[in-house]
């Protein structure tokens, strides 16, 4: 398998100052997995997730993201994904189709291929309404959707998504990961972050982060038989606190 | 080059879509060239005048019709006491005492010299050097009488003296809003630069929009002059704007070339640009922008030598303005407007400013991260 390995990481420290955000993380992700990336706020998520997109430089460690050295070469690393952030970092005051066209030009894609293609989409979410309004007066669901279709409208290697559907109705969610399901057949590798235990059920794998270490790391069902548990939210708890509910040693003070 | 195009086409979409920044680049300028063009002004008139005559004699009320014959002087007090009248020059009352001692009409009757004290308030050193200046050109002409008088002539044209006359060049009549108008084109596009631009980078921190930009593959370059062509152009709009109203409005004499006045306007705004972006890539809040953006707009506007001329400026203060724009900026619109100087005349700043403006954009470019 280890042929279609987009991501690979190898001892990733970082630290801000004298905080470790990410220490000493290892794993692969695979060519069309979805991959998710759980663990409780302020466990280090985004920050291994802004590394792996370039937008961070590792402190040490090795990370190759489809095919590019993350330390020397992020802007290459750049070309081949798609981004969704955490905080919605769409354009507020441009309509959803200058959105489009503002990425889709950035990436590189023909005017005509652009047109065509939000075309397609707006069909496919039954958005053509909504088409020509400012993206600052549509519901958050569908803003989260945009963004979405946004981050993968360049038929990037690989999508990295930070908890993207915080604050967003259960049916939404439904319907959001049936787009990750959609975009991962044509491919694309998904790397999600969340701290929705339910989603987690939905990945092919997932690692667990706890303090900035990857505590866990296996298929869904493989966690569930390993930690005896029925949900990935059992493993979770019984992980982040363990059984014999020892109190926990104080949490380094950060920053 | 396409990258580039988009990013522009988006920042026009998001100006203009500003409902009131969209009309406020038009209207700035309007309000910006009425009001500071006729109000600054160095021109001195209605000066102040206490009057303390202890003389009273037809020498001393000659002086005093003489004075008052003037434009520049009204006198508003006489009194004798030289303490009331140091009182009015305290209260801001009058501007200028001047005191005629007595026997000052039978000094000068006998053919010795008179002597008078004139108290100016130098709150305002330029202020008070001006008052001086005519009182002393008043009391010149007085003299030139006594002495005509003295001398038994019985015109001043007899006497031998020099007689100078003097014409103003590049500016006949001394008009100060030919002097203040170029200036104020050149601050006019300073604002807009410096608030628009500089404002619109540190926003796309603040909602955190420039963080997909960011994870997009886009040259850094591209980022920042995408950022300054849109307000390069509203800039030069603004310019042309205010070029307009001085004309209908005070008739400003254009000596030069148009097309010359607008690329050194281009240039200087490119300098500009890059200053503010520099800034606010600095910066990650609009608060913290607008904190040294306008320390920067002060420096470069009140040591451009609009108000005060920078020729007269300690010489740090000079090493300081190789590398103000507005400087620049404040000598070419003069030269080209006013003294209708071409290229070949300016060029030695015009060269200046295009390196400024390019270690600016430069730095600018290089200081921007694509990091979070």
């Amino acid at each position: 398998m280890t042929d279609s390995t987009v991501i690979s990481v190898t001892n990733l420290v970082k630290k801000f100052g004298s905080f470790t955000a990410n220490d000493n993380l290892s794993f692969e992700v695979y060519e069309g997995e979805i991959f998710g990336f759980l663990g409780a706020n302020g466990a280090g998520k985004t920050t291994a997730l802004r590394i792996l997109s370039g937008l961070l430089t590792p402190t040490s460690g090795e990370v190759i993201v489809a095919g590019y050295n993350a330390k020397k070469d992020p802007e290459k690393i750049k070309k081949s994904i798609g981004y969704m952030c955490q905080k919605f970092s769409l354009y507020p005051d441009l309509s959803a189709r200058e959105n489009i066209m503002l990425y889709g030009g950035i990436y590189g894609m023909p005017k005509v291929l652009i047109k065509k293609r939000t075309e397609e989409l707006f069909e496919k979410l039954n958005f053509r309404e909504y088409g020509n309004r400012m993206i600052a007066e549509l519901p958050l669901g569908l803003k989260q959707k945009l963004a979405f279709s946004v981050a993968v409208f360049h038929e990037p290697k690989i999508v990295f998504l930070d908890e993207p559907t915080g604050g967003v109705d259960p049916i939404t969610r439904r319907q959001f990961w049936e787009m990750i399901y959609e975009t991962a057949d044509r491919g694309i590798t998904v790397f999600v972050t969340t701290h929705y235990m339910d989603e987690a059920e939905y990945c092919d794998r997932i690692s667990i982060m706890n303090e900035g270490r990857i505590v866990a790391l296996d298929t869904p069902e493989g966690l569930k038989k390993k930690y005896n548990a029925k949900s990935v939210e059992e493993v979770f708890v019984r992980i982040a606190r363990p059984v014999n509910n020892q109190p926990h040693p104080p949490a380094p003070s950060h920053r | 080059m396409r990258t580039i195009l988009y990013l522009i086409r988006k920042e026009f979409l998001q100006i203009f879509r500003d409902k009131f920044i969209g009309k406020a680049i038009f209207a700035v300028p309007i309000v910006q060239m009425l009001i500071l063009v006729p109000a600054v002004t160095f021109e001195i008139k209605n000066v102040k005048v206490c009057i303390i005559d202890m003389d009273m004699t037809a020498e001393s009320r000659g002086l005093v019709s003489k004075l008052e014959g003037s434009t520049f002087f009204h006198v508003r007090f006489s009194t004798y006491s030289e303490k009331e009248a140091n009182d009015l020059l305290h209260r801001g009352k009058c501007d200028l005492v001047l005191q005629i001692p007595s026997g000052f009409g039978k000094e000068t009757g006998q053919g010795r010299q008179g002597k008078i004290l004139a108290s100016v308030n130098a709150i305002n050193a330029v202020n008070a050097q001006l008052s001086w200046a005519y009182l002393s050109g008043v009391i010149r002409d007085y003299n030139l009488n006594i002495i005509a008088e003295n001398a038994g002539a019985r015109t001043l044209a007899a006497l031998p003296q020099i007689q100078v006359t003097n014409r103003y060049w590049y500016n006949e009549t001394l008009n100060y809003k030919y002097y203040m108008l170029p200036g104020v084109l050149g601050i006019l596009i300073l604002a807009i630069g410096f608030v628009l631009a500089g404002l619109n980078l540190v926003k796309e921190k603040e909602s955190g929009t420039i963080e997909q930009i960011n994870v997009t593959p886009i040259k850094k370059y591209q980022f920042i002059i995408a950022k300054m062509i849109p307000f390069l152009i509203i800039g030069l709009i603004d310019l042309a704007i205010g070029l307009l109203i001085g004309k209908l409005t005070f008739n400003i004499p254009f000596e030069g070339s148009i097309a010359l006045l607008f690329l050194c306007s281009a240039i200087f705004m490119t300098a500009l640009l890059g200053v503010a972006l520099l800034i606010s890539t600095i910066s990650n809040t609009q608060q913290q922008y607008m904190f040294t953006g306008f320390l920067f707009i002060i420096i470069f506007v009140l040591m451009s030598g609009v108000f005060t001329p920078s020729e007269s400026m300690p010489v740090w203060a000079q090493k300081i303005n190789l590398v103000n724009p507005a400087a620049y900026i404040m000598r070419i619109n003069r030269m080209i407007m006013l003294k209708g100087s071409a290229f070949s005349d300016i060029s030695r700043d015009i060269y200046s400013l295009i390196i400024i403006a390019a270690a600016f954009t430069a730095l600018a470019v290089n200081r921007y991260r694509k990091t979070v």
